[in-house]
């Protein structure tokens, strides 16, 4: 198997690992893949509120080489987008920065999944904690 | 793929304790051969380049003589007789000539052919190919461990049985698989008895009359010999077993085999069970003992690893373990100064995890983090040492970033999990 210099790069210094209280408003969480597909993402965006910009990102992935540095690279771009701008981001935009083969594909695609499943868990918590937000004022 | 892809740069040289990198750890997919082996075959190039099937003058009779002498040592390996070796490219040609061989023959006795879930290919898919010419094949399952249940054989025989296929060491996790029992009840019922013995020959002792094999087959480069040779064991007497040949000709090989003899490979994989007959005894206890440091090395500073298939029935230089959390690609991605290999479905041109791990009821995950190191000859114990501690690092290293090991160490059962799969 041969990795493009990018993907090693991500593997031995992976960006933003970590964890984030998913309990927070703040944090939108995004678990996909399973374990017996061999792949696992976990991408968490902490969006300001006011501005819907995503300040921070962390993730952890259980996967392959290819998978790591997806989920790696994604948390790099999210970060400082606004959540409209970061849905925007393709899953064919990280297979090209990242020259992946085409048996690797679903590791970028693996990485939109968990970008947008980030997103929809954030804007759930929105519309819940909105009354709550009108009721405090 | 465009051309700033590249295959991962190999690291420094040398490594503390003079241990050479990369380091060769991978011995069931191959072995280096061993110099002595090559010493040997060297003159069967230029010097006594001739066709040993010429009769009528010095140059063929010089080929002859060196196969004959590895004829001598095969047989001497594995308690048979010189005419019942016959040489071939490898394992894959021998199971193919012996399944195949038999078939053809024994069809007007029966139509049914046994074999287990776990064999190599050379055997699973040369089983589903006669299927298509009307053959009946059963897949024994196997246990927990990776062994046969002797019941589940003995069920599955029946009257149009004509053979029965078990390995004698399986590829992936060593397992060793009762030949002696198998063979017994084979020739109870007048069954023909084949082994795939790729991976034990010269590994452990192995008398094809004690263990009742009619069949076996042998590689050279698993055991320090050149690759592209091979033979089958075909027994002459008690039963006489026959097959028809596959590949037709000039004759060769008591008319089972045509094709002039490879006759520096033959050299070589004779003089490969020679030291394999000599060194054989004492190897193994090394082996194992390698073996043995590797494993607690890993499991004294690793929690959640799990060793595949069983202990105790298992060659001497395997060890097969999962890194349960961590994806057997991305470690060995981690270890790239190291050669083994993972049962991983990213590692496999399928892209699914091992069949043989999933035989054993490992789950696809568990196969997904699994890695066999192979332990060879060649292997020191300073190399055992730094492929752990590589090991172990690296694992920890990629437990960190494992949103499946933070769960399980919260307290998450990752079964109960509904996962959103692509």
């Amino acid at each position: 198997m041969s990795y493009s210099d990018k993907v090693i790069d991500h593997y031995n210094n992976p960006r933003n690992v970590g964890s984030m209280d998913k309990g927070s408003s703040e944090v939108g969480t995004g678990l996909v893949g399973a374990p017996e597909c061999g792949d696992v993402m976990k991408l968490q965006i902490k969006v300001n509120p006011q501005t819907s910009i995503i300040e921070d990102a962390k993730f952890k992935t259980f996967g392959c080489g290819s998978a790591i540095a997806s989920s790696s690279l994604a948390t790099e771009w999210v970060k400082g987008k606004t959540v409209e701008e970061a849905l925007a981001i393709k899953n064919t935009e990280i297979v090209k920065e990242l020259s992946l083969p085409p048996v690797k594909i679903h590791c970028s695609v693996l990485a939109e999944d968990a970008i947008r499943a980030a997103i929809h868990d954030w804007k759930k918590k929105q519309e819940t904690a909105k009354p709550v937000a009108v009721a405090a004022q | 793929m465009s051309t700033d892809v590249k295959t991962i740069p190999q690291m420094e040289q040398t490594a503390p304790n003079g241990v050479k990198l990369p380091i060769y750890m991978d011995n069931h997919a191959t072995t280096p051969m061993d110099p002595r082996v090559l010493e040997e075959m060297l003159p069967y190039f230029m010097e006594k380049f001739g066709n040993a099937a010429s009769r009528n003058h010095s140059f063929g009779w010089a080929g002859e003589e060196g196969v004959e002498t590895a004829r001598e040592r095969i047989a001497k390996l594995i308690g048979a007789t010189t005419k019942e070796i016959i040489f071939t490219s490898g394992a894959t040609e021998s199971d193919n000539l012996a399944i195949k061989g038999v078939a053809e023959m024994y069809k007007e006795k029966g139509n049914h052919i046994i074999t287990a879930v776990t064999e190599h290919k050379a055997v699973l898919d040369t089983c589903k190919r006669l299927e298509k010419y009307g053959y009946r094949v059963t897949y024994l399952p196997v246990q927990k461990d990776g062994l046969v249940d002797l019941e589940d054989l003995k069920r599955a025989m029946d009257a149009k049985t004509i053979l029965v296929t078990i390995m004698f060491a399986n590829n992936e996790i060593g397992v060793l698989q009762p030949v002696a029992e198998i063979g017994k009840l084979c020739h109870e019922r007048g069954v023909i008895f084949h082994t795939d013995a790729t991976q034990a020959v010269g590994k452990v002792p192995i008398d094809v009359n004690k263990l009742n094999i009619d069949l076996m087959s042998i590689s050279a480069h698993k055991m320090y010999g050149p690759k592209g040779v091979g033979a089958l064991y075909v027994r002459r007497k008690n039963p006489r077993v026959q097959i028809s040949a596959i590949i037709d000709g000039g004759g060769h090989e008591r008319g089972m085999r045509s094709g002039t003899l490879n006759v520096a490979g033959i050299v070589g994989l004779g003089k490969a069970c020679a030291i394999a007959s000599e060194e054989m005894a004492k190897e193994a206890c090394h082996l194992a003992g390698m073996r043995n440091r590797l494993r607690d090395r890993i499991m004294s500073r690793l929690d959640e690893v799990y060793i595949n298939g069983s202990w105790d029935h298992r060659l001497p230089g395997n060890l097969n373990i999962s890194f349960a959390y961590v994806e057997g690609e991305s470690l060995l991605m981690g270890i790239n100064d190291i050669a083994v290999s993972s049962g991983s479905a990213c590692t496999s041109a399928t892209l699914e995890p091992s069949y043989v791990l999933k035989a054993l009821g490992t789950g696809d995950d568990l196969a997904h983090s699994s890695i066999r190191f192979g332990i060879g000859r060649f292997n020191t114990e300073a190399e055992i040492d730094y492929v752990a501690d590589r090991v172990v690092e690296t694992v920890s290293r990629l437990r960190e970033l494992s949103p499946l090991y933070e769960m399980a160490k919260e307290g998450v059962d990752l079964k109960s999990v509904k996962w959103a799969a692509e």
